[in-house]
This record gives structure tokens, C-alpha cells and sequence, in this order.
């Protein structure tokens, strides 16, 4: 039976970029120790030597010819923005 | 039967005539749309000025003579796919103001081919849910009884298309999302071959389980949208380089020679009896129209919707990484750093069952869990593909139940996510395996909500299941009921 406490969910959480407060992160563990609770189920599978999927299609490597085509133009790429200034998306400052 | 009641196919003979314009056809589905929308909806956001324009479009395309078959056939698209210039939501308050600056590709063939865009269906958030009632933008309900959902995740769209308020859509299968919701609502929902029908422009959930399909009134209308979106396109390295066929052209062959498989697995404990006796009747007409039976099994079945809750939060936890604020959707403009941006902008901006479904794909894949779980689940998949490869080598074709009862009353299962995702348990497997699957009508619950019937078929094979779903159709004569919304 999996224990999942609410410092892992802060953790999980942290790393995805959620915020979680305390209330938040013990409900979520709450759930996930159901949810897998149940996935555990398929410890019951002995999957030795199975090979995993990695691919529904046995499709190999696909290529193509390097063509430049036309792309968006810069305006209606940055149109969607929430700040930009004509040029760049505009975010806060990273470095000092 | 009114106009807006009526099949692609039907209408096309109308339209060809000239009986009816397009214009027409469009704004009696827009009356419809006024009338029921209240009690429905179906729609996120509605786009009636320009779907009236595509529409004048199409009936000069008509007069010309250059009408394609979908030429003049008001559509709607689930809101997962891009459209240029009309909001796409996701049903997600972090793309409330998202324009996409392109069409996905299922979308510009479709305005290629002259049909009206009504407007976007809704859907739950990020695709991820059965019920569509993690919506941001409200809850559609199931035309057949308003007081039970329609399913999801493409709910919209199948409740559009069942209440009349467009003719047919587009919906998106990540495990049993087009399938689940056209049974629910009584109409027919395809999810072809993983790889048939290009992904480019659909918002990404689970990348190697999404698949783009339709939602319609009957089976040759689904056959005549497959031939419209189906195909290679260079812009999906995964859609596959194989010749689309006609996908009418099988339909009326009947079903002699053919072999469909009952696999135990899906007829198991838990299958309401309803549910069981709708689908043994559908099993009985295509009996009567020459198909043999045979018994099949699936053992891994049960290890489904277990291996699926890996995988498909997994990959969802990296494709939604993107929604961060920089480029499109919410930002919280307050933040003064970049993290805290990032932070508290996807906080906001998705809902509960989101960020569960991101948390269980970041826990599974954290340093030290990849191989309990991210591993062992795929290499369930393979056992589960096995499964498949076994069945069909006995078979041509696999009937079953879609879920495994009908349609729930809102808000019954909302507070347990885990009853919610083991409602998927008989259409997860297909997706797992990248397989054909359609859900066709197969006759109604005591308390009149639709039962659909689930056929499965090999990796491109959609042809033969385009035929018993014809047969099937036929034999039950079932397809021309509707809902009565007053």
C-alpha cells in the first residue's frame, strides 16, 4: 500500500510549478494514494523480460527533405502574448 | 424529420438539388441552436457570423458545381482543435483568450471541403475526464434526459450533434473521449487508427494515445467525415503514409465471412443488465446478417484503465509544461519573478482534475518511481497489444459493450476521481493499442438513455469495421430516433 505524504505532493507539486498549501497537498495525497492504491494492481503482472511499448505503429525513423517554408509571421505569433513588445514575448527579469 | 435533424447524407441530396442553400440549412440549425442551447450546452463558443458566411461561400461552390461532399454541412469542432482566428479554450480558464493564429489540419481540410463552422463544443479541461463536467465554461447535459452528463471528454460534441445543433463534429479519443460520449448521447463516434488522421493543431493530452475522430447520426455520415480529416500530413511525423480508401464503399457488403470476437473480458461482472441485454441484441443482428461469432479473450483487460493512469498522466504532465504564461494563454501579470510567474499562472489557470492528472505523471516519472510505475505500465501495454494480436489472429472483428452502464445523473460521481476513470475501463485498452474503435447505437436503458455498442478492429481496418457498423445500423433500425428537447 503506497503512503503518499503531503510533503511529496509539495514536491511533485514544486516541480511541475504548482503552488499547493498544506490544506491542498494532504487532500491530493488523500487522492493519489487511492488512485494508486489501484495502479498498484498491476504489480500482479510478472512483466520479466517484457519488452515496453514505445510505439503503437512500427513506424522508423521519419524523415524529410529540409525545405524552408513559410511560417507565421512574427506579429501573429506574438498576438497571443499575454506581454509583448513587438518583437519578444516580455517576461520578468531572469538575472540580476 | 426536420432539417436540422437530418443526416450528412440527406442533406446532401437536398443541397444538391438545390432544394435548400446552405445559408438555410445554416440558420435553421442556428434557430435550433437558440431554442435548446439553454437546456444543452453543447457549445463554448459559438461563431454564427462567420459559419453564415461559409456558408454563402459554400452555395456559390454549389452553384459552380464544385460542391465535395461535405460541401454546405454546418459542423461543430470540439474546442481541443485550433481555429484561426476563433477562440480555443480547451475548456480551460488558462486559455480563455487564446486565438490560435493557424487551423489544425482536420480543420482546414474541413473549410476546404465548404462546411459552416457553428462554433466550438465543449469539452473537459484538457480533455481529461468522462462526464464533461470539468468544463470551466459550464456543464452540457445529455439531450436524452437533462438530468444525467453526456459523457466526455468530447461531451459538446456529442450532445451538439444529438440535440441538432450542428449536423455532425469533431471530437478527440484519448481513451475513450469521442467513443464514451456518442454512447451516452445515442449517435455513432469514431476514433480511427492511431496515425489515420493528423494531430497537428490538436492541443496535445496524451500524445501517443490522442487520436481525432467524428461524431454523427449514422455510420455512413461517420464514413464520409473519416474520408474528409483521414490521411498523411508532413506536419505529424506520427499520421501514417497509407492510402485513404473510400470509406462508403464497404458499407452495404453484408457480413458474410466474417468473424466477430465476444471477448469474455468486457462482458464481466459490474455490466449492467441493460447494458448487456442492448449489446446481445446488436450481437444478434449482425448474427442475422452473416457474421459468425466466436469467443475471444483479452486477458489483460483489467490492467487497462491501471496502466492508462500512468501513461496518459505521465505524458501530460510534460506536454501541459508549456502553459506557463510567456507565450499564450493566463498570466498572473502581478508576479514579479520568473518562477513565481510561471507558478502561479498555471495555479490559476487550471482546474482540480488537471493538476491531479499533472501531479500522478510528475510523481510517476520523479527520480526512483520511473520504473515502478512509467516502466511497468508500458510494458502492460505491450502485454495488452499481445492481447489484441491473439484475439484478431481468430477474428475479424471485436463487439462489446462501450461502458459499462449508461449515462450517470450530474454530480454522482464527481467527489471520487477514481469511479470516474474506472467508467473508461472498455474503451482505455484501444487506445493503448492504437486501435479502430466506433460506438454505434444499439437500443436504449428502461429509463430511455442511449446504449451504444463498441466494435474494435486492427491497425487500419477501419473499413471492415465501417461494415458491420452499417450491418448492425440496419439490422436494429434504430438510427432515426432523436431526443425530444420540446
Amino acid at each position: 500500500m503506497v503512503q503518499i505524504t503531503g510533503n511529496e505532493i509539495k514536491k511533485a507539486a514544486n516541480l511541475a510549478s504548482l503552488e499547493m498549501n498544506e490544506d491542498e497537498a494532504a487532500d491530493m495525497a488523500g487522492q493519489l494514494d487511492k488512485i494508486l492504491a489501484y495502479i498498484a494492481k498491476l504489480d500482479e503482472l510478472d512483466t520479466t523480460g517484457v519488452e515496453p511499448a514505445t510505439h503503437v505503429i512500427a513506424l522508423q525513423n521519419v524523415l524529410r527533405d529540409d525545405i524552408v517554408l513559410e511560417s507565421l509571421p512574427r506579429n501573429e505569433a506574438l498576438s497571443n502574448g499575454p506581454r509583448q513588445n513587438g518583437e519578444a514575448f516580455v517576461v520578468p527579469k531572469i538575472v540580476g | 424529420m426536420k432539417l436540422f435533424e437530418q443526416t450528412i447524407h440527406q442533406l446532401r441530396d437536398l443541397l444538391d438539388n438545390r432544394d435548400i442553400s446552405s445559408v438555410e440549412l445554416t440558420n435553421d440549425i442556428l434557430k435550433r441552436i437558440d431554442a435548446v442551447e439553454d437546456k444543452v450546452g453543447a457549445y463554448i463558443t459559438q461563431n454564427r457570423q462567420q459559419a453564415l458566411e461559409q456558408a454563402a461561400a459554400a452555395d456559390k461552390m454549389l452553384a459552380a458545381g464544385e460542391g465535395r461532399p461535405l460541401c454546405g454541412i454546418p459542423l461543430a469542432i470540439k474546442d481541443v482543435m485550433c481555429t484561426k482566428g476563433v477562440r480555443t479554450t480547451c475548456g480551460s480558464r488558462i486559455l480563455e483568450t487564446f486565438v490560435p493564429p493557424y487551423d489544425a489540419t482536420v480543420v482546414r481540410k474541413l473549410k476546404e471541403q465548404g462546411t459552416p463552422l457553428l462554433g466550438k463544443a465543449s469539452m473537459d479541461e484538457f480533455a481529461m475526464g468522462s462526464s464533461n463536467e470539468n468544463c470551466a465554461y459550464g456543464v452540457p447535459k445529455n439531450p436524452w434526459n437533462t438530468a444525467y452528463i453526456c459523457g466526455g471528454s468530447s461531451g459538446g460534441s456529442a450532445a451538439a450533434v444529438a440535440a441538432g445543433e450542428c449536423v455532425a463534429s469533431l471530437g478527440s479519443d484519448t481513451g475513450g473521449s469521442v467513443r464514451q460520449p456518442a454512447s451516452h448521447c445515442g449517435v455513432v463516434g469514431l476514433k480511427p487508427t492511431y496515425g489515420r488522421v493528423s494531430r497537428f493543431g490538436l492541443l496535445a493530452f496524451a500524445s501517443s494515445l490522442d487520436q481525432i475522430g467524428p461524431l454523427t447520426r449514422d455510420v455512413r455520415d461517420s464514413a464520409l467525415m473519416l474520408n474528409a480529416i483521414a490521411g498523411y500530413d508532413p506536419r505529424d511525423s506520427t499520421s501514417v503514409q497509407a492510402d485513404v480508401p473510400d470509406y462508403t464503399k464497404s458499407l452495404t457488403e453484408g457480413m458474410a465471412g466474417l468473424k466477430i470476437g465476444i471477448p469474455a473480458e468486457y462482458f464481466a461482472a459490474g455490466l449492467a443488465p441493460e447494458v448487456k441485454a442492448a449489446v446481445d441484441k446488436g450481437i444478434a443482428a449482425l448474427l442475422a446478417a452473416g457474421a459468425e461469432a466466436v469467443e475471444v479473450s483479452l486477458p489483460h483487460t483489467e490492467y487497462g484503465v491501471a496502466a492508462y493512469y500512468i501513461i496518459a498522466p505521465a505524458e501530460a504532465s510534460s506536454n501541459l509544461a508549456r502553459y506557463d504564461g510567456v507565450k499564450y494563454g493566463y498570466r498572473n501579470l502581478e508576479a514579479d519573478n520568473l518562477a513565481d510567474m510561471y507558478k502561479t499562472s498555471r495555479s490559476r489557470g487550471f482546474g482540480p482534475e488537471v493538476k491531479r492528472r499533472i501531479l500522478i505523471g510528475t510523481y510517476a516519472l520523479s527520480s526512483g518511481y520511473y520504473d515502478a510505475y512509467y516502466k511497468k505500465a508500458s510494458q502492460v501495454r505491450t502485454l495488452i497489444m499481445e492481447d489484441y494480436k491473439t484475439a484478431f489472429a481468430a477474428c475479424d472483428l471485436l463487439v462489446s459493450p462501450v461502458t459499462p452502464n449508461p449515462a450517470w445523473q450530474l454530480g454522482s460521481k464527481l467527489s471520487d476521481p477514481l469511479s470516474m476513470y474506472l467508467s473508461d475501463a472498455l474503451t482505455i485498452c484501444n487506445n493503448l493499442a492504437g486501435l479502430p474503435g466506433i460506438s454505434v447505437p444499439c437500443g436504449f436503458s428502461p429509463d430511455g438513455l442511449p446504449i451504444g455498442l463498441q466494435i474494435q478492429a486492427p491497425h487500419f481496418r477501419e473499413e471492415t469495421m465501417f461494415q458491420a457498423a452499417y450491418n448492425l445500423e440496419l439490422g436494429l433500425g434504430i438510427s432515426n430516433k432523436r431526443p425530444d428537447l420540446g
